[in-house]
């Protein structure tokens, strides 16, 4: 009995947490781009959409059963297989890296001590579903599109990296779960330890992802859609989820390594424990809001959906105080780590649409020098600067000091870069130019 | 395939690396060439080597129209030109024909002119603004720059009942005279203007990656400015303090109190810095004609019948665009002989090749974004 009981342990509770990725992340990603298309509709003083279901609230699947049902275009002179299979690999890629990634102490699928590296070099597999669509694709945009696309992967996955080992560091192993426990003993999230590398990967995270300001793959006024300018129906779907599904994981990535993964904003804290209470609450205003808006619908469909929601968020709500009852305590960590851990990805995903929404998109070659003149030289000092910090605490000095000293000293450096290259940037489009981004 | 990559451009040369340069078709439908441009590049990398422009996908037939239209008929035409300018469009055309005619527009008929005119050059330059920075990939000046646009559009709604093609001007003056709270709504449409023309600069002006993109892209110096003919924005922007509403003045312009803004190194960013000095001293204009408009008549003494005398007439205006002008050949019948238009953005596009050669594909939609071409005015 108790053999079959560990055969259930070991092998079912990861088929049913890889079933729910599976199945909620697509729909995620869904959430995601209606969220995108808010918050884009909010600072430009519109309402976003509106019409399927309330405020929206339907269209990510009103699209994805759209796009389902559009006709199945491939260009003749392309070359058919790759072009097929191209999306399936990007696709794969982003998803396959959460099987390492940990929802909470709990909702893991696999709890690899390589995790990190794991994560890093699957997700990078996905840039080979962008590059062989491009070229699939047979066409001259699409190929532009997957060129640029290589070559920003290649200068800014290093500087990603990079970015990363500055946290490895900190915690001393590559297991997300230890990485956040090492965050728990520490008492303070790596963020504050690591503000550079923060910075670093939050950049280079934007880079890796293709979004605005460094959409250059896909940038739509000049390359129409970059390597996805073929691609049509389902296809493209399985491309953009692939894309979306990315941000979620370079968000948990960055959640679980510098943003204290499923803890508690001041866990540590005892007089600040009623912030345990914020997440039941959190959900019953949410489930207030709907049904005080329910009988405002203009339709009587659209009054049912949102009391529908409203009644998932109390749903919810009674979900997250359950660890209050005493007999349910023990689901506490689960339940409340996930709600944390998601929490902090959808303000780092936020993050990223503001950036978006905000800044003018590079130019190639102010990308690349960006990238090998600013980042990697940056995070590289920056690991050093760790390594430093690491052996100042060994030899006893305080948290403080060892910090102010590290940060300050890669701070500089990091000045001196920025002067540095204002120093050299050429004039554009001159021939020199082109080629010191180019070689 | 290589016959197709190759056509249009005879012997595609090795490059550097040893790749074959590219040949890439931008346009007609693109979603950065402003309408239907077509734009064939010759490419080695992402650089570009030659370029071409091809035009005519929105050829009508403008200027041969005119010569089967009597000269009223025809004044709803140059409207479909510069689509984003129609009331510039109008504006030109009445003033010219007035001149041949040798009428002239009542006082009051003149500042009204004036104030639609001037809130057109705003609209037009806020379409502009607007489309210029999603070129080069700021997604949400667009939305601030429609907002204002929509305030302009709905003055001219009220006031002659169209919002894009207006037809707001009549050959001697106005059709319908200013409804009731114009002034006070003009008013308050420029005194708010001051400060949401400053939300956009906020947005740009200092951008560090807005500068990377537009600063030395695009250089057009004085003397290639003004071989190439290029006027309006793109000639100032370039160092060369030309405006017609100065050196010529018509309408009311002599009555307003403007400075013309210049840049200093023609390159996108100084065109972008006129344009948005342009928009405030627009405005300015705006604020000092509507404090008083004249009472008296809007229409001038010309017949029911318009019948020309014989002879020939060229009148520009600075239309938002640039030098719009028209040149009428009048036969002495009630239909013109010749209409010739002379259009800023066709003018202006030729400098299109020179400009973007050298660069990168991102820079030519910064490049065809900077010249603020209109292709309904280019094909006509």
């Amino acid at each position: 009995m108790s053999v079959l009981l560990d055969f259930l342990k070991t092998y079912m509770w990861p088929l049913i947490f890889a079933l729910v990725i599976v199945g909620v992340l697509p729909l995620l990603a869904g959430y995601v781009v209606l969220l995108e298309r808010k918050v884009m509709a909010d600072m430009q003083a519109r309402l976003g959409p509106m019409r399927v279901g309330p405020h929206g609230l339907l269209q990510p699947i009103a699209d994805a059963l759209k796009l389902l049902i559009k006709e199945d275009i491939i260009p003749e002179s392309a070359d058919k297989l790759v072009f097929w299979f191209a999306p399936i690999i990007s696709v794969t890629a982003a998803m396959l890296a959460y099987s390492a990634l940990a929802i909470g102490p709990f909702f893991q699928i696999a709890e690899l001590n390589i995790g990190l590296i794991f994560i890093v070099a699957v997700s990078s597999m996905g840039i080979f579903g962008i590059i062989l669509g491009g070229w699939a694709s047979n066409s001259h945009y699409s190929l532009l599109g997957a060129m640029r696309s290589t070559a920003q992967m290649i200068s800014y996955e290093t500087a990603a990296g990079l970015a990363l080992v500055g946290g490895v560091l900190l915690a001393g192993s590559l297991s997300t779960r230890q990485i956040v426990q090492a965050q728990a003993e520490s008492g303070v999230w790596f963020v504050f330890l690591a503000p550079i590398g923060f910075f670093l990967y939050l950049v280079a995270s934007i880079a890796e992802t293709n979004r605005a300001p460094f959409d250059l793959p896909e940038a739509e006024s000049e390359l129409v859609a970059g390597y996805m300018t073929e691609y049509s129906g389902f296809r493209w779907a399985v491309y953009f989820l692939a894309e979306y599904a990315n941000m979620i994981v370079v968000a948990s990535i960055a959640t679980t390594l510098f943003l204290g993964g499923w803890m508690r904003p001041f866990s540590g804290t005892e007089w600040l424990n009623f912030l345990d209470f914020f997440p039941p609450f959190s959900f019953l205003v949410v489930a207030a809001y709907c049904f005080y808006r329910t009988p405002k619908q203009p339709e009587p469909i659209q009054s049912m959906v949102m009391a529908l929601f409203g009644g998932l968020c109390l749903l919810l709500a009674a979900a997250m105080a359950l660890p209050f009852v005493p007999a349910f305590a023990a689901s506490k960590p689960g339940l409340h780590g996930a709600y944390w851990f998601l929490l902090k990805v959808t303000l780092y995903i936020y993050t990223f649409m503001w950036i978006r929404f905000t800044f003018p998109r590079f130019r190639f070659d102010q990308l690349m020098r960006l990238g090998w003149y600013f980042m990697i030289p940056l995070s590289i000092i920056n690991v050093l600067g760790l390594g430093v910090y690491k052996v100042l605490r060994q030899l006893a000095w305080g948290v403080l000091p060892a910090l102010i000293v590290t940060t300050g000293g890669t701070l500089l450096v990091a000045i001196w870069l920025v002067w540095n290259a204002q120093k050299k940037i050429a004039i554009p489009g001159s021939v020199s130019g082109m080629t010191e981004a180019e070689g | 395939m290589a016959d197709t990559r190759t056509s249009g451009f005879p012997g595609v040369e090795q490059t550097v690396l040893g790749a074959d340069e590219i040949i890439i078709n931008m346009g007609p439908q693109h979603p950065s060439t402003h309408g239907v441009l077509r734009v064939k590049l010759r490419l080695d990398g992402e650089r570009i080597v030659d370029s071409e422009c091809i035009i005519g996908y929105l050829h009508r037939g403008v200027e041969k129209i005119a010569e089967h239209r009597s000269y009223t008929q025809f004044a709803p035409y140059v409207d479909r030109m510069d689509y984003v300018a129609a009331v510039s469009n109008g504006l030109g055309y009445c003033e010219a024909v007035e001149k041949l005619l040798g009428a002239e527009a009542p006082m009051r008929a003149k500042v009204v002119r004036t104030i639609l005119t001037e809130l057109q050059r705003i609209a037009s330059h806020l379409l502009w603004l607007g489309t210029h920075a999603i070129d080069i990939g700021a997604l949400t000046p667009l939305f601030y720059c429609l907002r204002e646009r929509e305030e302009i559009l709905k003055i001219f709604e009220k006031y002659c009942g169209a919002r894009l093609t207006t037809h707001a001007f009549r050959i001697g003056g106005l059709q319908y005279d200013t409804y009731d709270g114009f002034e006070a709504e003009v008013k308050r449409f420029c005194l708010d203007f001051v400060h949401r023309v400053d939300e956009y600069e906020q947005l740009l002006t200092e951008n560090r990656i807005w500068i990377a993109r537009t600063k030395g892209v695009g250089v057009l110096t004085a003397a290639e400015a003004i071989d190439m003919g290029a006027t309006g924005p793109v000639l100032r922007g370039s160092g060369v303090k030309w405006d017609i509403r100065k050196a010529m003045p018509y309408a009311a312009y002599d009555k307003y109190d403007f400075e013309i803004p210049i840049g200093k190194n023609g390159d996108t960013y100084d065109r972008y810095l006129v344009r948005m000095e342009e928009m405030r001293q627009s405005n300015r204009i705006c604020l000092q004609a509507i404090e008083d408009i004249p009472a008296g008549p809007i229409m001038g003494k010309v017949g029911k019948v318009l019948k020309p005398p014989v002879g020939e007439v060229y009148h520009s205006i600075e239309a938002p665009k640039g030098e719009l002008g028209y040149y009428i050949v009048s036969d002495g019948t009630t239909q013109p002989y010749r209409v010739r238009i002379r259009p800023p953005s066709f003018i202006n596009l030729e400098a299109l090749d020179k400009m973007i050669k050298g660069h990168l594909v991102a820079d030519v939609v910064a490049i065809i974004g900077t010249l603020d071409i209109v292709l309904g005015e280019v094909d006509r």
